[in-house]
């Protein structure tokens, strides 16, 4: 873990759901090419965050954000900061899969398509290697135009990620990608995201301490809206900093 | 108290039922009977000449209900053309531009009140605004547009509705993938929702080509010998036809006429009803999620 590079910089970052303050303060270095996993309580302020990287929380009515986020040189929060542009390079899969009801080859295009791309080989050669990423690609090959609703809902979410694929983002972020589904389908995308932190850099929410312990580089605690400790995952894990986290990975509480 | 607890339960649930299937049975025949009553006497006079020949004032089995028919067609064609666009519009600004605030809320209750207005207010406004201050005179064009006000309400409330059942997480998915507002609207909204509001939109016009008052204040005749050549000619139609021969004929055979007449205008409804349940039948077998 010697890389120092910083990919998603918060610095003093706050945010508000009307009156209610969910983050405080944070502060948190996130590593290129690594895959950094949030953990912690329910309603801690770790779906929160990874909402605050692309942008998601301005969907949320009332949301206030204050302090700094970098994405590489870009304030993320800044008015001037062109959302769309954003959210392509930072994908997001979320936690029950929301694949669209269209067809397997509709929804990875959609993205695509989004931006103007209407070359119908460009966009089978794109559809196919995202599905070949997403590790979909054999499962589905051969039924592109069914509905993407007739997959189970392991592959739905293998879909929603070959989705974020598709418009080759620079960060995905994914929000207890896993909860929904059961362990067989749960190992695949464990094993996806390992490779796939080569080309960038994986932001996972997880309820799942061993699903942390497993993939990731980095874990990061958190606990009422507060980074509690964030460190290489198995220094986290062997030896914990703090007598929250330990508590916490030990299942005194949580 | 004492007394309701020596009932049992299972014949409380059982004087319930009796109750709803005795309300049901009541709708269903008085809704048979209804139609039975415009049928046996209405179909008897409708022929090929009735529907498609010129009214005949003076001997009534002369002629027919075409102007009748053609204005009340053209009526729901402007209505259409009038209310389905700004209906869906306003519904698609209000659910997914407007914030959620307590004005945009006021707007709404506003528009699902106005829902409740007697249709004849909507003629007083249409006589007062369309046809004296725009001056476009008691015409079809007038009638759309009184029409096409009093149906609004209901074409934005149901387009909302249909918009709303449209899950939140597939906005979610489009806005991650970069798409803008209007692409995800136009993407993954709309294509989910349409059928909904046309739906909402038909069954609207439907009731306002059935209306009768409004139309008398701002432009429906009772007798014209020609069809209307522009959209500013007054025009005949259905339901003030139907009221006519009812209640100001002379004749003898006006009655016959007037079922008849009222049995093409629930007809011309049947279809177009028909058509909802088309759209609707196709939705669902869409419809995944």
């Amino acid at each position: 873990m010697t890389t120092e590079k910083v990919k998603i910089n918060f610095e003093k970052f706050n945010c508000w759901y009307a009156e209610k303050r969910i983050l405080f303060d944070i502060n948190l270095k996130i590593h290129p090419n690594n895959i950094t996993a949030l953990i912690g309580p329910s309603g801690c302020g770790k779906s929160t965050l990874l909402r605050c990287i692309n942008r998601m929380n301005d969907l949320i009515t009332n949301c206030k954000v204050q302090g700094r986020a970098y994405y590489d040189k870009i304030l993320i929060h800044d008015q001037s900061t062109d959302v769309v542009a954003l959210r392509k390079k930072i994908g997001m899969v979320f936690q029950k899969p929301n694949p669209f009801p269209m067809s397997i080859f509709d929804n990875v295009a959609y993205g695509l398509r989004v931006q103007n791309i209407k070359d119908k080989h460009t966009l089978q050669k794109i559809v196919q290697q995202s599905l070949e990423k997403a590790e979909l690609w054999n499962e589905v090959k051969d039924r592109l135009h069914l509905p993407a609703f007739k997959l189970s809902g392991g592959q739905q979410q293998r879909l929603c990620i070959a989705r974020a694929l598709a418009v080759k983002p620079d960060i995905l972020l994914l929000d207890e990608p896993c909860s929904a589904l059961d362990p067989i389908a749960t190992a695949k995308i464990e094993t996806l995201l390992q490779k796939l932190k080569e080309e960038m850099t994986v932001i996972i929410v997880t309820h799942n301490m061993q699903q942390a312990k497993r993939i990731s580089d980095y874990t990061c605690y958190l606990l009422n809206g507060k980074v509690i400790e964030y460190s290489p995952t198995q220094e986290i894990f062997n030896h914990p900093k703090h007598t929250l986290t330990r508590e916490y990975l030990n299942g005194e509480f949580g | 108290m004492v007394k309701t607890e020596m009932i049992s339960e299972n014949s409380k649930q059982n004087i319930v039922f009796m109750i709803t299937r005795a309300a049901t049975f009541f709708s269903v025949v008085v809704l048979f009977l209804v139609f039975m009553f415009v049928f046996m006497e209405g179909a008897a006079v409708i022929n090929i000449n009735f529907l498609t020949k010129m009214w005949s004032h003076s001997d009534i089995r002369q002629g027919g209900i075409f102007p009748a028919l053609v204005g009340s067609v053209f009526l729901g064609m402007g209505v259409a053309i009038v209310s389905i666009p700004i209906g869906i519009g306003t519904a698609i600004y209000l659910n997914e531009y407007a914030k959620n605030n307590l004005f945009t809320r006021s707007i709404k209750l506003a528009i699902r009140n106005l829902a409740g207005i007697p249709s004849i207010i909507y003629g007083l406004f249409g006589l007062s605004f369309f046809v004296l201050f725009l001056q476009l005179g008691t015409s079809l064009v007038a009638a759309s547009l009184t029409l096409g006000v009093m149906t609004l309400p209901w074409i934005i409330t149901a387009s909302e509705e249909a918009l709303k059942a449209v899950p939140l997480s597939f906005r979610e998915g489009s806005y991650a993938l970069g798409a803008s507002k209007w692409q995800t609207i136009r993407g993954n909204v709309l294509p989910h929702s349409w059928s909904g509001m046309l739906t909402g939109s038909i069954l609207g016009i439907s009731r306002a080509m059935g209306e009768t008052a409004p139309i008398i204040v701002v432009g429906a005749t009772f007798f014209m010998s020609y069809l209307p050549t522009s959209p500013f000619d007054k025009f005949m139609a259905l339901p003030y036809h139907t009221f006519i021969l009812a209640t100001q004929h002379s004749s003898q055979y006006a009655r016959g006429y007037a079922l008849g007449t009222a049995l093409v205008l629930i007809c011309l409804t049947f279809i177009l009803n028909l058509g909802v349940f088309i759209i609707r039948y196709k939705l669902r077998k869409k419809k995944e999620w």
